[in-house]
């Protein structure tokens, strides 16, 4: 499996906003085990926070290296804020978006949002807004401590640049 | 501003970076010992400075960077006489009187008090 929480990029005004869908599917083990049936209760697959988290995370990790062009290592560095108040469940689609509220050599702190899509008849989609999330990026080779670390980008591998190039990303990378 | 209003400001900022109550939150309280601040918080407590004040913290401004790797400045891990005047000199708003007796490399960051940020951020408000 890969370590892949986003599945697009559907809009990018770099150093400025980013925003990613990911579809919740059945097919993903997790969801067998985020809940299974037991003592008696049925199988309740929700798309686990922490994944959400960690999507959200991409989604503005992606933005933050874009702003580079990926030549800085981002580090998600601290989750100051995340609020959710909704389960995603298989079928449905979640919208992150990211905006950069302040960046510099050292990091970056963005601020998002959490939206669940959802399609009923005819095609119709509703959106809610469902969650709230603050996070704070390192450069790692910024890092305050002074400490080195590989020169090799390790953070943006060929998983992120197929998926910038499948969403129609283009960049030098 | 009178340094109060600061004061109440910088608490506000704290709480938010650090998750910590307001009543934790005293003059001579230590960043790190006593309100638990990590590396990256020390990052977002400069951004968060930024928003609250309208001002621009230049990298190291507030708080030193790479003391620790610059051989003329700490030996054997204890700040040189050199490295304390430099220290002295670009952090003004410190102060290093009780480090001083015993200058661990590893306790520098005990002089980043709630105070230390009071006196930054008025002497930035007062140079505007």
């Amino acid at each position: 499996m890969r370590w892949m929480w986003i599945d697009r990029v559907v809009e990018l005004v770099p150093r400025q906003k980013l925003v990613a869908i990911k579809h919740i599917s059945l097919a993903e083990d997790h969801l067998h085990d985020h809940f299974p049936a037991a003592d008696g209760r049925d199988a309740m697959p929700v798309m686990p926070a922490s994944l959400i988290v960690e999507g959200c995370a991409q989604t503005a990790g992606i933005l933050v290296g874009h702003a580079e062009e990926f030549r800085e290592k981002v580090i998600l560095a601290k989750v100051g804020k995340f609020e959710l108040d909704a389960d995603a469940f298989p079928g449905q689609t979640l919208r992150y978006s990211a905006k950069i509220q302040q960046m510099d050599k050292v990091g970056a702190a963005t601020s998002g949002t959490i939206e669940l899509l959802e399609y009923g008849a005819g095609g119709h989609v509703t959106a809610s807004t469902v969650g709230r999330i603050d996070l704070m990026f390192s450069h790692l080779d910024n890092n305050m401590s002074g400490e080195k670390f590989p020169e090799h980008n390790f953070v943006f591998g060929e998983s992120f640049k197929t998926l910038l190039r499948s969403s129609g990303v283009a960049g030098n990378w | 501003m009178t340094r109060d209003e600061i004061f109440t400001k910088v608490r506000d900022v704290l709480v938010d970076a650090l998750a910590v109550d307001e009543d934790d939150v005293k003059p001579q309280s230590r960043l790190t010992t006593d309100l638990g601040a990590e590396s990256i918080d020390f990052l977002d407590i400069v951004f968060k400075l930024e928003q609250q004040f309208g001002f621009k913290i230049a990298q190291g401004e507030l708080f030193p960077e790479n003391v620790a790797q610059d051989p003329e400045y700490v030996k054997e891990g204890k700040v040189t006489a050199k490295g304390l005047t430099a220290l002295k000199a670009r952090l003004p708003h410190a102060d290093f009187s009780k480090f001083e007796t015993d200058p661990q490399i590893s306790k520098v960051a005990e002089v980043f008090t709630v105070d230390a940020l009071v006196t930054f951020v008025e002497r930035k408000l007062a140079a505007k």
